[in-house]
This record gives C-alpha cells, structure tokens and sequence, in this order.
C-alpha cells in the first residue's frame, strides 16, 4: 500500500497538509507560542515522532533532499524508518551529511556542523509545554503563558539551586523566546541549547500526540533561562572523540566491556564520519570510516 | 459563474502548492526578503502571487475577505470554485486580499486573542511594486536589519505593538512574495 | 577498534519478516480467513471499529488478523487508515428511536412498550468453559420469533412527559469534529460524547467504575440498553432531501440518575448518554456513566474532585492510541538524554563529596 500511486504526494491529503501549513506560519509569526493543530493519526506510533513527519510532511517539495536523524544518527531504526516513510510518500532524495540536506528531521539533538539559510530543522517534540511538570492542566498552563506568569518555572529552578547548588536539568532545558514565550526546545541536551538561538535555519517543532506546532524563525533569541549568579552552561562529556579526535562535539559514552572500560564517540555519525574522512583520528579511531557492523 | 472562473488553477496541486508553501514560509520567515512564487494563472486583478497564496492556504474552513476593487464577479467565482473558502466581511476573516487601500482600516481584522494569539488574520496585500527599498525591518528572521517597500509604517508599528497578539501580512506583486509578520520591527526611513 | 553499530534497515527489514512468519503461526494450522474474524469474532470487530472511528467490518477484521490479535493495535491500523480519507460530509443525525432491535432492556420498569428483548447476550449464561466448541461442530439453530412491527419508544421519553427526567435540549448545530479541530479546554458535551465514545474501553470502563465506588458518585440506573441497527440519512442539497446511505448496527445506553437537585436545577432524573459503534454494551454503559460524572458542573453539582468529574483528565488520558505511542515511545533509544543526565549526576556526586570531605 505504501508506494507513491495509493497515497498522495507526502502521504498527507492536501486539505490536512494546508491546515498544518497554517499553524507552521502562525508559529513563524509568534515565535516560541505553541500553536494548536488537528494533528492526523499518522501511520507510525504517536511518541515516535508523528508531530515531526506531519510538520515535514507539510514542508516537503519534491527537489529537497532530507536528512533524518535519531539522537544524532542517521541509522538508528526510527531514522531509518522515517526516512524510508519519506522515499516511499514523497520521492525525496535522502541525505546523511547535514550540508547538503535542505530539511532535516531530528529527535533530541541539534547538528554540529552549523545550519545555512535555505535549510529548515524539524523537530519531534515529546510533550510541547515546558510548564508541563510544574501544572499538568492545560487550562492553566495556557493561563500562565498568556500572563506571562513564568514564576513556577523560576521557582523550580531555582529550587534546583538551593538543592544542588546548580540548576538540575541537563536536556529539555527551557528557552525565553524574544523575550516572551518560554520554550521547550524538546529534549535535546542542554549543550545543544546555544544553537537555538540566532540560527540561520527555519526551525519547526512539530508534537503530534499532544497537536502543537511552533517555530524559531531564522535569527532569532532564544535565551537559556538562568539566574545573574547561576548563569546558564552547556555542557558535555569532559573528553574528545575517541574515534574523530574533536574536542567540542556532543559526546555518547559507550561501554565496551564488562571490565568497566569505555569510549567517547561523537553522537552526530555525520560529524563524526566527517572529520574522520578528512583525516581526523582519534586514539581508538581508524583511517577507513563507516565499516559495517551488523 | 464566469467562464473564466474554472481555469488558471493548479494543475498538480500536491507538487505546486508545496512550492508555493515554501516560499510563503521562506518569506514569513525572514521578512524583508522576496520570493518568487507561482504554479496558477488567476483573473485580474489577482497577481500571482496572491492566486498562489490563496489557493495553497485557504479552503472551506478559512473564510476570506475580498477588498472592495477584489470583490469582482470573477474573482468570487475563482475563488469559490477553487478553494471553496466562504467570502466573509473584514472582521470575520482568516484571510483577506486586496489592496492596501483596499484594506484600510486594518484595525478591523481579527488580531488573534490573548491566550490564542494564532487565531488572527493573514493579509494578502497586492502592491504596485515590490522592492528591498523602504522602511527598516528588524526583530525575528532578520540578522541584522532589511528593507522592504512597505504601503506605510504607522499601521505595522501599531500591530507590533499589540504582540503577541496582531495580524500577519503577505505583499504581493506580480509572481513575488514577502512576508512581514506581527513581530517585525517597522521603523520609517 | 570499536565502530558505531549499523545496519539499521536491514534489521528493520528483518524483523517484518520474522512478524509475518509469527502472524502466520504453524502453517500445518489452516489460515483464518478475514471473513471468518468478520463473522466469528464480531465483537472485536466491533471495538476496533468503534476506538477505530470508522465502521467498516471487513477492514477492522483485517486489522484484527494483521494484528496477530492485539486490538489496539488493529484500532492503530484503522485509525492510520481513516487519516488517509477524505470527509465528503455529514450525516443527519440516526434517528434511534426507530432502531430495528435486536436487544433492549430496562433496569428502571418491569414492562414497557415496545417491550424487553433479551437478544444475543452473555447476561445470563454460566461462564463454564464450553468443550464442544474446542471441537469443530455446528451449532443447531435459535429458535425465531416474527418481528414486533411496534415502535419501541425510548423510555426516557417517557418519563420526560412527566417531567421526571431533566429536558436534553434538541439542536442542529454541526458537533465539532474532534478528528479535524484540536480539542480545546474546556470543552462541550457534544466532543466530550465523541471522545468517550472512541476511547479505550478499559479507561472507559474503569473511570465509570470509580463513580459506582464513591468518587463522583452518580446513582445511575439503566434506563434502557438498546442494540439494534439505524438507517443513516444525508441531505443531498441537489434532491432537496435526504437518502438512505447505509445502515449501522448501534449499541445506546441511556442511564437515569438519581438526582436530589442543585442550587440551579430543582429534583429531578437525570440523564447519561452512550452510544457506540456495533454491539459493545460495556462501553455503552461505562460511557454514560462517565458521561453523567462530567455533567456535574451544567447540573450544578459539587466538584467533589473525582477523577471521573475531571474533564481534562479523561478527555486527555482516553484514547489509547495515543496512551500506547507515548507509553512505548520509551523504548526508542535516549541515550542523548542520559548521557546528558549522566555527566549531571557524576558531577553533583563529585561536588556533594568534595564538600563532605571539605566538612571532615
Ligand atoms: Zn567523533
């Protein structure tokens, strides 16, 4: 059933894909304000990134070359698979190196290697409110924003501080938009927050199970929230790369033996593959990238 | 119906319409910038650009209102036969087209409410002229600072003032397209 | 050496193989036929049409035999089906109370007219496991009656023209469309009815089991329970009529409860109202029943905080196809996250023992 005669051109019907295509320009216009959208039983599981496919469903032209990527990878299974859902509905050419892609489809990371003008990152938001876990009704978080009343959330985090000496949160962290709405960047680890903002690309956040749309236009701020004396800090893996050598680059940590013994590996396989192309070698890295392993 | 109402459409809807949303994306995105958009050939005096944008946004669930010099017999009928979007007065649209003038007084359209800011009006603005000359832009989707041949600025100043809440705006001319959103800065030059 | 693992198309590819293969089961056994799910297990067509949305029972027998079985996922199946078609327009409403029956009972008078039918039910048999069905054999005819051509009005009805029972105002505004709107809160009962009436029976059922234990209690009575099938009309602009589409077989729950009046509302029954694709009388019950627990606040009732009486709370938590995607998502990888809450971790252990260190 799933070939490009049964179903129209990005699997979405045109009148579904005009709905969200409104939202995404709302979204555009108000950054940070989570727009709501009749999202559309989609035919992977809602929680697995339907928000993103509908949001890069609405996107898509048939000239676009489309990355995908899961935690940074370009082959973990439900990249795989979004992927294929996208060459079999749309046609699309599919991509693995970021520059080269004109719609990237990611769950919890943002890229390394920057993002142009011209390129648009959707991203598969879990639970669109940031004020979520603070008030679980949306009656009264939808309140909160429109007043402005971010107080719960400096309270929480605050909190933090007087707990831990630090702020607790490492991924998912908060976001004030142009001064406005705060945001949930989805999670994507706190490293990744200062590339939210002031970023050349159109960035989309699409979370389907809860029927939210919002955006980042290009160039525009997206402030970690913190306090004057607990400033905001990315931060990663106090390593490099075992296998690229880069010293900057946001790290997984693998574990290669029972004995304890372990390994830091870039989590972007494009970034990584990449450097190593170019004759980057970290000390467990070698010169041929991209050997197969089953 | 006129004749003319049935012709000029897409002719591959899921493939234009896509384009067309792209560049009606780009353009509201990063206002200030121009797009080239087209894929339909609508009866005068629609441009376009204002066809396009219109037959990629609007359906039966969008009501639209037509300015005074748009509300034409033909333009009615290629509207109502290719979007089906019912034609509405100004306070009651979703999307509005015509011109500047056409328009005025834009406080008439919906600016959204406070906790639904999205609930607001997109005006599809026809322009004589669409140039990078003009007042300056700043705020979201814009690095530093751009231009555009705006019909005026008090009107885009008073809507910035209102954010979250206000209306977004498409100019249209010929086969182009750009975008000034509620957030944007309009300062006169 | 250590390379990053790949191979995840293949893997993909490898496990849908594995799943058609275990779907089939031991190819010694004759395959069921869709027609055989249609006919046999028609009550799990019935759920997976009603959670599905959509009343087709040959494409919800199949999504039963391409889900090996698991219901939610056959409702996954159809309800990912129904996205796909296009809403050409709406029915008039099913007028019920011309249902031909096939069940129709009521808890609340011992006879009444149109009187009670037992029909095709699970009521009153004694759940011992029955071995002649583990042998194949057919089973002799039911004995048949000739259909009452007698209306069967609703009871309800009837105890409206008393003024018993509070008044449901008739309306023909267009419901919203929770499959085409995003729901917004609070909401109206005419979404409220359609999200229960598509929502996990188990939620369902379990929710309208609270109310009956104390928490948002209801007093609820069964006014009728009727089974049957409907007639569904469209207008058709161009005729200036309506025609007869098709037809659906309807389960309808109409509970009265006790009600001893509110500040706004004087004494009277009042009503709780379920109506569910096919025969599914569980959910019909349970549906109004929860129905009537999210009324408190037009009726004027207390909140008294029940789970039942929170609209939010069910409207948000009752679809389980949503429930499913979220709760499994957690099985895709996060090793982002954790990396991320790892580092974290190490590093409020290393300053929370440099400080005991700095105390000793
Ligand atoms: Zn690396």
């Amino acid at each position: 059933m799933t070939d490009q005669t049964a179903y129209n051109f990005a699997y979405l019907d045109e009148q579904t894909k005009r709905m969200i295509r409104r939202a995404i320009l709302k979204g555009v216009a108000i950054p940070g304000y989570q727009v709501p959208f009749a999202s559309r039983e989609m035919p992977m599981p809602y929680g697995w990134g339907t928000g993103g496919v509908q949001v890069t469903a609405a996107c898509l032209v048939p000239e676009d070359r489309l990355k995908v990527i899961d935690q940074g990878a370009d082959d973990t299974t439900n990249a795989v698979s979004i992927r294929r859902f996208f060459q079999r509905t749309a046609g699309v050419e599919v991509t693995e190196a970021t520059a080269d892609a004109t719609v990237i489809q990611t769950r919890h990371r943002i890229p390394e290697t920057p993002l142009t003008e011209g390129q648009i990152l959707v991203y598969q938001v879990p639970i669109p409110e940031p004020l979520r876990f603070l008030e679980p009704r949306e009656t009264e978080t939808r309140k909160m924003h429109e007043l402005e009343d971010y107080g719960l959330m400096h309270v929480k985090l605050y909190e933090d501080i007087s707990r831990h000496g630090q702020i607790a949160t490492a991924y998912d962290y908060p976001v004030k938009v142009e001064g406005r709405y705060v945001m949930d960047p989805s999670p994507i680890p706190k490293f990744d927050n200062p590339k939210l903002g002031g970023n050349a690309a159109i960035q989309l956040f699409g979370a389907g199970r809860e029927q939210r749309i919002y955006a980042l236009p290009p160039y525009t701020q997206a402030i970690s929230l913190d306090f004057d004396d607990y400033p905001f800090a990315a931060s990663k893996a106090d390593h490099s790369c075992d296998l690229c050598a880069a010293p900057d680059s946001y790290l997984d940590e693998v574990i290669t033996d029972d004995q304890g013994s372990r390994m830091f590996v870039c989590s972007d396989t494009d970034f990584c593959a990449s450097r190593r192309a170019a004759g980057h070698i970290g000390p467990m890295g070698a010169p041929r990238a991209g050997a197969d392993v089953e | 119906m006129t004749p003319d109402a049935l012709l000029g459409g897409f002719t591959d809807a899921p493939r234009q319409s896509a384009r067309a949303f792209r560049a009606a994306l780009e353009a509201m995105a990063r206002p200030g910038t121009l797009w080239p958009i087209d894929g339909a050939a609508p009866p005068a005096p629609l441009s376009v650009a204002a066809g396009v944008l219109i037959l990629t946004l609007c359906d039966g669930t969008t009501p639209l209102h037509l300015g005074p010099s748009y509300d034409l017999p033909v333009v009615r009928d290629w509207v109502t036969f290719h979007t089906g979007a019912p034609l509405v007065a100004a306070k009651d649209a979703q999307f509005a087209c015509g011109t500047w003038a056409d328009l005025m007084p834009v406080d008439r359209f919906a600016i959204g409410l406070p906790d639904y800011p999205d609930r607001a009006a997109t005006l599809i603005v026809e322009m004589p002229a669409l140039t990078n000359q003009g007042p300056r832009l700043t705020g979201p989707g814009i690095a530093t600072a751009a231009h555009l041949s705006l019909p005026e600025t008090a009107a885009f100043r008073a809507n910035r003032a209102l954010f979250p809440q206000g209306f977004d705006t498409y100019l249209t001319c010929g086969a182009q397209v750009a975008g000034l959103p509620r957030s944007t800065n309009v300062e006169a030059v | 050496m250590y390379v990053a693992v790949k191979g995840g198309e293949k893997a993909i590819d490898a496990a849908h193989a594995w799943l058609a293969e275990e779907r089939r089961g031991d190819t010694s056994v004759s395959e069921l036929s869709v027609a055989q799910i249609r006919q046999q297990l028609t009550l799990a067509v019935n759920r997976v049409m009603a959670e599905g949305s959509l009343y087709d029972p040959d494409l919800a027998a199949l999504a039963i035999k391409q889900a090996r079985g698991d219901l939610i996922e056959a409702i996954f199946l159809i309800r990912a089906y129904r996205t796909t078609l296009p809403r050409l327009g709406a029915s008039t409403p099913v007028e019920t109370a011309q249902m031909a029956v096939c069940r129709r009972i009521s808890a609340t008078f011992k006879d009444l007219p149109g009187g009670q039918i037992l029909g095709p039910t699970f009521d009153y048999t004694h759940r011992l496991l029955d071995f002649k069905l583990a042998a194949e054999g057919e089973v002799p005819a039911a004995p048949t009656a000739p259909a009452s051509l007698d209306a069967v009005p609703h009871v309800t009805a009837m105890l409206n023209r008393d003024g018993l029972i509070q008044t449901e105002a008739q309306g023909n505004a267009t419901p919203p469309d929770l499959t085409r709107e995003p729901m917004e809160l609070p909401t109206t009962r005419p979404l409220r009815l359609q999200a229960i009436t598509r929502g996990d029976e188990g939620f369902i059922l379990s929710m309208a089991y609270s109310t009956q234990r104390g928490y948002g209690r209801t007093h609820a009575f069964v006014g009728e329970l009727r089974i049957g099938t409907v007639a569904v009309e469209m207008d058709i602009p161009e005729l200036g009529f309506s025609v007869e589409i098709g037809e659906v077989e309807l389960t309808e729950c109409e509970t009265v409860n006790q009600f001893k009046g509110s500040k706004t509302e004087p004494p009277q029954f009042t009503r709780g109202y379920g109506l569910v694709f096919g025969q599914t009388e569980r959910k019909a019950i349970a549906m109004s029943l929860v129905d009537r627990a999210l009324r408190w606040k037009e009726l004027g009732e207390d909140n008294t905080g029940a789970p039942a009486q929170d609209e939010e709370f069910v409207l948000m938590h009752a679809d389980n196809i949503q429930a499913t995607g979220f709760l499994e998502h957690i099985k895709l990888p996060h090793y982002v996250d954790f990396q991320a809450e790892l580092e974290l971790v190490r590093k409020l252990r290393r300053e929370a023992l440099a400080q005991a260190e700095a105390a000793e």
